[in-house]
């Protein structure tokens, strides 16, 4: 099955996919630069927002935990805020495992590419190929792009100002907008728990801690197949 | 310092042990095809949630007017099927055109 063909199946490298991640990948590199400016801007050595961003690799929970070290919050408080923005990491590498491959190596390095965008890259997919190399296109991409920003922020500084000048923290949501609108959309079972979870997670936001909204709005699916069973 | 190593050391643990818990069982534990489903399922609800809030809120509160309507802009874009650069370059440039006319 390998070798003797002509064309590699292995990564069925589509143009639009590699333009869309390219395209994520230079909104999350600017993001990165400004991770490391401000990092630095705040009294912390180069080396933390580097080293963070290697092993840590995690966007949001780097933010928030670099927001309370230089707020004076203390060490628990960092760690604690950003563990609990990560927890959902848990729930999205179950989700994408079967796509990550089965090699211990790739089950080793393709935990560490799990994020919010990948996972979303990858279930916008329709086959089991697809979706392969999307995981891996948009979790290699994302993290050599984010890490090489990261070390130019921090190094250079804050040379780029203040990103929400141009628009990217509407961004973001607009990439996960992009890529689950359209399951979102065709599937009914889906939204039935999306949407009402969604609209949990935004009534606690102001009362309970980063990260926590997310999670509790996985409560919309005890309402997933609930029509399908009505209608069986 | 050691106390920002620290910081590091557990968030990095953490959150891998996090991201392996997939990767992990796949493969070693039959989940039950209701199981399966209820996964990919809570990921799309889960990314739906952080679309929200990322839209909507910023550290427990609103996040004002501009990134609100520029993500509005995008889901109105991606629902009726515009490509994806189309999408996040137009919630951007909502966004910035807002903020540069003085609406935060």
């Amino acid at each position: 099955m390998r070798s003797a063909q002509r064309t590699p199946s292995l990564f069925p490298l589509d143009p639009e996919l590699l333009r869309d991640v390219s395209l994520v990948c230079l909104a999350g590199g600017i993001v990165g630069v400004s991770f490391g400016a401000i990092a630095v801007a705040g009294g912390l050595p180069v080396w933390v927002p580097v080293v963070m961003s290697l092993v840590v690799y995690a966007g949001s929970a780097q933010f928030s935990a670099v927001g309370v070290l230089l707020a004076g919050g203390g060490p628990v408080a960092a760690a604690a805020t950003g563990l609990l923005l990560n927890t959902r990491t848990a729930a999205f590498s179950l989700a994408v495992a079967e796509h990550i491959g089965r090699g211990r190596l790739a089950r080793l390095a393709g935990a560490h590419l799990v994020t919010d965008e990948t996972v979303a890259f990858t279930l916008a997919q329709h086959d089991p190929a697809r979706r392969r190399a999307a995981f891996w296109i948009s979790g290699l991409g994302m993290f050599a792009v984010w890490n090489a920003g990261v070390l130019v922020g921090a190094l250079a500084g804050s040379a780029l100002g203040d990103t929400a000048r141009y628009g990217l923290d509407a961004a973001f949501p607009a990439v996960l907008a992009a890529l689950v609108l359209p399951a979102l959309r065709k599937d009914a079972d889906v939204r039935r728990a999306a949407l009402p979870g969604a609209a949990l997670a935004l009534a606690v936001t102001p009362v309970v801690p980063a990260g926590v909204p997310v999670l509790l709005a996985l409560a919309g699916l005890v309402l997933h197949g609930r029509g399908r069973r009505r209608s069986a | 310092m050691s106390a920002t190593v620290a910081v590091v050391l557990v968030l990095a643990v953490g959150t891998y042990a996090f991201r392996l818990v997939g990767p992990a069982l796949h493969g070693r534990v039959e989940l039950p095809a209701r199981v399966q489903e209820l996964l990919s399922a809570g990921a799309v609800v889960l990314l739906v949630a952080l679309l929200a809030t990322g839209a909507l809120t910023e550290g427990g509160g609103l996040a004002g007017w501009a990134r609100p309507a520029g993500v509005l802009t995008a889901g109105a874009l991606a629902w009726r099927g515009a490509p994806f650069a189309v999408v996040v370059l137009g919630a951007a440039a909502t966004t910035a055109a807002l903020r540069a006319l003085g609406i935060t």
